[in-house]
């Protein structure tokens, strides 16, 4: 966890406000966090909540309706996207692939910004991709086309993609959805070593509440688009909140270890009851 | 560029070379590869050199730019719409330009200013890709690929219905050279036209070529384009005039010329994958290749009658794909 109380945020966002065009209510109303260097930053909430229209704002691929998104101290509409790109490594939520495409080329695109239109990928760029693949566990996989991964093979190529980036800060929409656990606990740990390691600074989307729990350093819990609380996992994920937000009972504990996370609350949904 | 990637895009160099000489020595007159080379060097005799340098050059050249134009610019669209059907005529320009085409036959401007006919046929196309790219402007904010693939099909459509309309009232000899032109040739193929399209195709091309790697990224997807790097709106603003402009260009001076920009470039995804650093030149010199070749057999095949070249194409092109995808999809 970052301690530099007056270094710059990473990202911060002021009273963001953001409607869909047609839509009745806004996605976010009202929203303003602010994510420090080094930080594992875990955006959760129910389906429908804002999270990814959050995160979509964040990376300046929505225009906010109101308030101010800023990254690294300047408002992210001004960075070129090429700048940004050399800056921010993003894993996007299951994209289709118009053509076939290999593992080795998905991730060579991660370093395109800082190739330019034409520049020659140079050694520096092959140590990149190399590298990420190698921390990924994608080195094996590397000739195969992409539409032949299960799962979590994907999600690794294409955060191997981002790593490739040498990104400053990763951003990952719902990275372990639909994977099993071992997947699951494969990618925590490598965006644990990666803000460990390299001091890279991360925000994630996810449905896994225990897993940000233990994971996370801050965690932003959205209710229909506002925030329903910020800050240290033990301290947004109460009972009553998240009964609240969620509209079902639940049993708070504490992670019984062993392990680093060790007494990082966990969330166990009761059954036979509603909220 | 690898150099593995360097070797293929100069082996398709000397396809294409030898297609080039190759088809200058077939013909009415058939010539030897030695006379072919000697006029083409300044030298050998003088009616072999005015055959070779003033009828079958500027056709073999016209039929090779026309071909990688459309192969390119069927390989840019496939990748714009993100969409293995798509081919260069998709978005209405042909149908445009034949509506211009035919009009200048039905009317009979073009018996008394040949010249006329390509021009109509420009101004169509023209006209279609900017009534394509409004209709899509209005339909959707920004510019999105979708509403511009619809929009562009029902154009098309459209025009057809024009032209059947404009051939109903048709003389039975404009019938059949609107019929002609629709099917494509060369017969008229000269080299103010094969000079006309290099100036025009060669910044046209050099621009596409620059796009590769955007292109790559928007096959992926418009959100992994954005995230790295790609102004995605003007990549597919850019990409969609200019291959269009290209479709326009080859289109006036030959006709519609069908299957080159669906096959080349999905049999060079088959042989060598999508990456467009390479996809992008491999169809542009595997389109004019094959397009020459096409062009050479349909005014051989049947001399001294000849096939429209539209029909060669797809006669020859389509049992090439079907051997090239079945062998690979095993």
């Amino acid at each position: 966890m970052s301690d530099a109380g007056n270094e710059t945020p990473v990202f911060e966002v002021r009273k963001l406000r953001f409607r869909y065009e047609g839509a009745a209510r806004p996605a976010l109303d009202e929203v303003s966090l602010q994510v420090a260097a080094g930080d594992l930053y875990a955006i959760i909430g129910p389906n429908g909540s804002g999270k990814s229209t959050l995160l979509k704002l964040l990376l300046g691929a929505l225009k906010p309706d109101g308030g101010d998104v800023f990254y690294s101290g300047r408002r992210v509409a001004e960075w070129s996207r090429r700048a940004l790109a050399q800056r921010i490594g993003v894993v996007p939520q299951g994209e289709e692939m118009a053509f076939p495409i290999t593992v080795r080329e998905m991730v060579a695109m991660g370093r395109y910004p800082h190739l330019g239109v034409l520049g020659r990928a140079g050694p520096e760029d092959r140590d990149a991709i190399e590298e990420a693949m190698g921390r990924c566990d994608v080195v094996e996989l590397a000739e195969r086309p992409m539409s032949r991964l299960s799962g979590g093979e994907r999600q690794r190529a294409l955060i191997a993609r981002a790593l490739a980036q040498r990104p400053a800060t990763l951003v990952l929409d719902e990275p372990t959805v639909s994977l099993d656990i071992r997947h699951e606990m494969e990618i925590f740990e490598l965006l644990a070593e990666v803000t460990a390691r390299d001091r890279v600074t991360v925000v994630l989307v996810t449905h896994h509440l225990n897993l940000a729990a233990r994971y996370a350093d801050r965690l932003l819990l959205l209710d229909r688009g506002t925030p329903a609380a910020e800050g240290a996992p033990a301290e947004v994920l109460s009972r009553e909140t998240i009964e609240h937000v969620y509209q079902w009972a639940v049993m708070v504990g504490a992670h019984p270890g062993p392990g680093p996370d060790t007494g990082a609350p966990q969330i166990t949904p009761l059954a036979g009851q509603s909220g | 560029m690898t150099a593995r990637n360097a070797l293929r895009l100069l082996s398709l160099a000397l396809l294409l070379a030898a297609a080039l000489v190759a088809s200058i020595a077939f013909g009415a007159a058939e010539l030897p590869l030695r006379a072919v080379i000697d006029a083409l060097s300044g030298g050998g005799e003088e009616t072999t050199r005015i055959i070779v340098v003033n009828l079958r050059l500027p056709r073999a050249v016209l039929a090779a730019l026309v071909g990688g134009a459309l192969g390119l610019a069927g390989a840019v669209f496939q990748a714009l719409l993100r969409n293995p059907l798509a081919e260069p005529y998709v978005l209405g320009v042909s149908g445009g330009a034949a509506v211009g085409a035919v009009a200048a036959v039905v009317l009979g401007w073009n018996l008394r200013a040949p010249w006329s006919l390509p021009l109509t046929a420009l101004s169509g196309a023209l006209f279609a890709i900017i009534l394509v790219l409004r209709i899509a402007a209005r339909a959707a904010r920004g510019f999105d690929t979708r509403v511009l693939l619809l929009a562009g099909v029902v154009v098309g459509a459209f025009f057809h219905a024009v032209i059947l309309l404009l051939l109903t009232f048709a003389t039975a000899e404009a019938y059949r050279s609107a019929g002609f032109w629709m099917m494509g040739s060369f017969a008229a193929a000269d080299w103010s036209a094969a000079l006309l399209l290099v100036a025009y195709l060669a910044p046209a091309m050099a621009v596409l070529l620059m796009m590769a790697r955007p292109l790559n990224l928007l096959a992926v997807g418009e959100e992994t384009a954005l995230y790295l790097g790609t102004r995605v709106e003007r990549v597919k603003l850019a990409s969609y005039l200019i291959a269009s402009l290209l479709v326009a260009a080859g289109v006036a001076v030959s006709g519609v010329i069908g299957f080159v920009g669906l096959i080349v470039p999905h049999a060079v995804r088959l042989m060598w994958g999508s990456d467009h650093q390479l996809l992008l030149p491999a169809s542009l010199l595997a389109g004019g290749g094959f397009l020459l070749v096409a062009d050479t057999v349909a005014r051989t095949v049947a001399a001294p009658a000849e096939l429209p070249v539209g029909v060669v194409t797809a006669l020859v092109g389509v049992p090439l794909f079907i051997v090239l995808l079945t062998r690979r999809a095993v």
